[in-house]
């Protein structure tokens, strides 16, 4: 069968994992059953334990659904002690349902998944070797990619049900009160975590400060925790941060920048209130940058800025610019400390910044939203998933959520080295064109035929040029010449769902 | 000079020759002439490759509107006779000459150009060429370098070497290019070719930036050599025309198509005769107002 | 032409592509290391195959790390390098270029 972004998916497959086809990118106003957790009745003194092995084998039978949150990034050392442990124990047939996979757990997933101690992955994404081996065929059932807000929503509705959640904090009290902003291995906002302290049946928290009781503010609260481990580090401070954020002296990036910022000040939606998110990555810090001299020239200031939060966009919220920060996770040291000192800088969870099935998320009140893009098609599809060779190395994040927004912005060079980013039809289909309002290139921009709207505003920019994506597509293929049809088997390894639920496109097994 | 028709070149972008990144993508930064470097920006070891690699990218690569200009290696080096040839035969828009000192040196450009020209079958006089003036000597003969081929389309200044053959260096005041850059500009507008002012290599001074290119625009220097696709917007920021000589160039023009019209060989406007001078400067005027984006095609300013 | 010793041209920057040929007694053998072998592999070869043919080059081994560059920085490094193994940059063949 084919879905509505004309896909091809395997129906036995769908009928199987009792999947519907992507239909529409709205959502409606459905009526839906949300799922609460199994708690067992405790007074709270008998929480702290000082063994990960202890906690696991009280916890944990074969079959179950684990999780963990990605706030550490590359920085997590609390993944690998705990998988450790339960690739030891010999358990057997687990569900890895983390808020996303990074590099530093790659080595010990692809272990557990050979030894039959992981059978089922659900992820926001994958890179490097684990998305090389999925893609590979490393894993026999099909991974589940889920966007932030389509975890809460899957969460919420029990399509992910967390038997247990094994949360590392920098900061908590023998009962579990818990915050993302005390101690070492800080990282601020606990957004994506919040959720599995929720709905997860046993609550395990592993920190390296306990701290007097009661700990305040408490993200995590007492009331979710069934443990607290002691361990000697939680995370590498150094790693934590996510990288991308020096800003670019790339002339290419800063020149993709302020033309992105150009479409911003020249649309409708920048006036004094509006709301923006911008991610992180260099040319999304220069973009901040520009937005924030444009904002001091015409005098505007933003509501709220939302999503992934930088140090440039914190700073715009102690200069003022910015009234609120609405924050579910912090890119780097500079965002994580300032949630600490401005009470504006508010900490939300996945469900209210992007999940779909609420009574109103952020990401319905945002105007202006940035988002990146491995490939764009004709159609305006977005791919962030899958690579030039057809391999797992991104993550969908909060892209389909974000591109919501009223004017999604997708920023991207026409080419990269030799490789198109404009293609007639991306390999995976993310986030669907029809939620994608203009394309940004060095070369110029293509605004979605379905914006007319904005036609107007944005086709008398000085310097910027607006073009039919099919001329982008062709101008980049003149560039870089046709490359040769990826190849596939005919085994799907991964299942992209949209934010709603729905199957928008599968990831295929390489053939090589 | 070789051109009747005056074009507009603000910025003229240095980008080093062996560098497959920075030739591929130079074109999309909007400079007015990009000038492929094999001089000064290449090794000695990498002038072969590098001589190649711009051939083959002009060959291939779509610059859009912008004036393609290669410097080559200096008449006094092993490499000029090749880069010259290969950049004939490439059809590049204007070969740069590295340390002009004399008329003779220009007129070897010319001939040499003409040469392979003739050997590859180009149009003969096709290809512009250029001179850059880095030294006392120079400077002294700018009159006569600018008017010694009927191919120079302009001459440049280089401060870093003129600088040092002054015993000086350079000063945020540029005091020490003050005779220099009018000798070149006197002897670009006596010939009636363009002058380029020397590149600004500071890239965290964007205050000396604007200072300098403000300064070098008030001179009446066409634009400036640069190092940095960054600059470009600073530079053509302020080559801009306001709105008052922009409504002005347009009452001008209006006047002449009224004078046109009428069949009348004088242009008049608000009762006064309107004299050549003005009438050019208005046509400038509009050609970078329009170039700034600043009005629209029939010449209306386009408010902000 | 002949091969006279084995020469490098390009870089390992992004957007380059080091070519290193060497003599060989027959036949055109190149050793490719690609990120973008799977859909361009063949084009990349391709274009230093017929660069190699149209200077002449009948035997040589090369190798090529490529970082993404463009047909035109392709050919352009197997001309340098090949200019460099049988010693004619100073006399280029103008006809290839």
């Amino acid at each position: 069968m084919k879905n509505n972004v004309d896909r091809e998916l395997p129906t036995d497959l769908l009928q199987q994992m009792n999947y519907q086809p992507f239909a529409t990118t709205e959502i409606g106003h459905p009526e839906v059953q949300r799922v609460a957790p199994k708690v067992r009745v405790t007074t709270g003194d008998d929480k702290v334990v000082d063994s990960i092995k202890k906690v696991v084998a009280a916890t944990l039978k074969d079959g179950m659904t684990i999780s963990f949150h990605h706030h550490f990034r590359n920085g997590d050392f609390v993944f690998n002690e705990v998988m450790r442990v339960i690739i030891d124990a010999g358990f057997k047939n687990l569900t890895l349902a983390p808020s996303s996979l990074t590099g530093v757990m790659n080595d010990i997933v692809i272990e557990a998944i050979k030894a039959g101690t992981i059978t089922n992955i659900t992820s926001s994404g994958m890179r490097g070797s684990l998305g090389d081996f999925v893609s590979h065929g490393g894993l026999e059932n099909p991974v589940i990619f889920r966007s932030h807000g389509n975890r809460a929503r899957a969460i919420e509705h029990g399509d992910i049900k967390i038997d247990v959640a094994f949360l590392g904090v920098p900061s908590a009290d023998k009962l579990g009160n818990a915050n993302g902003m005390e101690g070492d291995a800080v990282f601020g906002s606990l957004g994506y975590a919040l959720m599995d302290a929720q709905y997860a049946d046993k609550v395990v928290l592993l920190t390296d400060n306990i701290v007097d009781y009661p700990n305040t503010p408490a993200s995590i609260k007492q009331t979710q925790v069934d443990y607290v481990i002691k361990v000697d580090k939680v995370g590498d401070p150094d790693k934590i941060g996510s990288g991308a954020t020096r800003f670019t002296k790339d002339p290419k990036e800063l020149k993709i920048a302020e033309t992105v910022n150009n479409v911003i000040t020249h649309s409708p939606y920048f006036k004094d209130g509006f709301s923006f998110q911008t991610g992180s990555g260099g040319a999304a810090l220069a973009v901040t940058r520009y937005l924030r001299q444009s904002m001091i020239d015409n005098q505007i200031k933003a509501s709220f800025a939302l999503g992934g939060i930088t140090k440039p966009t914190t700073d715009l919220l102690n200069e003022g610019l910015v009234q609120k920060v609405m924050d579910v996770q912090d890119f780097d040291k500079g965002a994580a400390d300032s949630m600490h000192t401005n009470r504006n800088q508010q900490e939300i969870d996945a469900s209210w910044y992007a999940d779909p099935d609420n009574k109103g998320a952020m990401v319905d009140q945002l105007d202006v939203v940035i988002l990146s893009a491995l490939e764009i098609d004709t159609k305006f599809n977005v791919n962030v998933m899958t690579g030039s060779d057809g391999v797992i190395r991104g993550a969908i994040g909060g892209h389909q959520d974000a591109a919501t927004g009223k004017l999604t912005i997708i920023s991207a060079p026409l080419v990269r080295g030799r490789i198109a980013t404009v293609v007639p039809d991306v390999t995976t289909v993310v986030t669907p064109g029809d939620s994608v309002d203009v394309l940004v290139t060095e070369y110029g921009i293509a605004i979605n035929p379905k914006r007319q709207d904005l036609r107007q505003a944005l086709s008398h920019i000085p310097g910027v040029p607006v073009y039919d994506i099919a001329d982008l597509q062709k101008m980049a293929e003149k560039r870089v010449g046709t490359p040769k049809p990826l190849e596939f088997t005919d085994r799907t390894v991964a299942l992209i769902e949209y934010r709603d639920g729905t199957i928008i496109d599968t990831v295929k097994q390489v053939k090589d | 000079m070789a051109e009747s028709e005056e074009r507009l070149r603000r910025t003229m972008m240095f980008v080093p020759g062996n560098n497959p990144a920075m030739v591929k993508d130079a074109g999309i930064y909007g400079a007015d002439s990009i000038m492929f470097d094999l001089e000064d920006a290449v090794s000695l070891p990498e002038k072969d490759a590098a001589r190649v690699l711009v051939y083959e990218a002009l060959q291939s690569q779509d610059y859009g509107e912008a004036e393609l200009v290669v410097r080559v290696n200096g008449q006094d080096t092993p490499f000029y006779d090749n880069d010259v040839k290969a950049m004939v035969k490439a059809g590049i828009d204007v070969i740069r000459l590295p340390k002009a000192e004399s008329a003779a040196m220009v007129e070897k450009l010319d001939q040499d150009v003409a040469a392979a020209e003739k050997e590859f079958g180009r149009e003969a006089g096709s290809i512009h060429i250029m001179a850059a003036i880095e030294s006392a000597k120079g400077v002294l003969q700018a009159p006569a370098i600018a008017a010694a081929s009927d191919r120079m389309i302009g001459v440049a200044l280089s401060a870093e070497d003129y600088t040092t053959d002054m015993k000086t260096h350079r000063y945020p005041d540029g005091q020490e290019l003050l005779f220099a850059r009018n000798m070149v500009l006197h002897a670009a507008r006596a010939a009636g070719i363009a002058a380029f002012d020397t590149v600004f290599t500071n890239m965290d001074d964007t205050e000396g930036f604007y200072r300098e290119t403000a300064y070098i625009h008030q001179l009446g220097f066409d634009g400036k050599s640069l190092v940095n696709p960054r600059q470009i917007a600073m530079v053509n920021k302020v080559y801009e025309p306001t709105e008052a000589e922009i409504s002005n160039a347009k009452n001008v023009i209006n006047a002449i198509q009224e004078a046109k019209l009428k069949g009348s060989g004088v242009i008049s406007m608000n009762g006064q005769m309107v004299d050549r001078p003005v009438v050019l400067r208005a046509q400038r005027v509009m050609k970078l107002a329009k170039a700034s984006n600043l009005v629209d095609e029939e010449g209306n300013y386009i408010e902000k | 032409m002949e091969i006279k010793k084995t020469a490098i041209a390009g870089t390992l920057e992004s957007s380059d592509i080091q070519l290193t040929i060497s003599a060989a007694t027959n036949g055109i053998s190149i050793d490719l290391q690609s990120d973008v072998k799977k859909v361009f592999g063949d084009q990349i070869e391709g274009v230093i195959k017929q660069t190699l043919s149209d200077m002449g080059i009948a035997a040589a081994k090369v190798k090529a790390v490529d970082k993404g560059a463009l047909d035109c920085v392709i050919k352009a490094r197997t001309i340098a390098a090949v200019q460099r193994a049988t010693e004619t940059t100073e006399q280029p063949a103008w006809e290839v270029l």
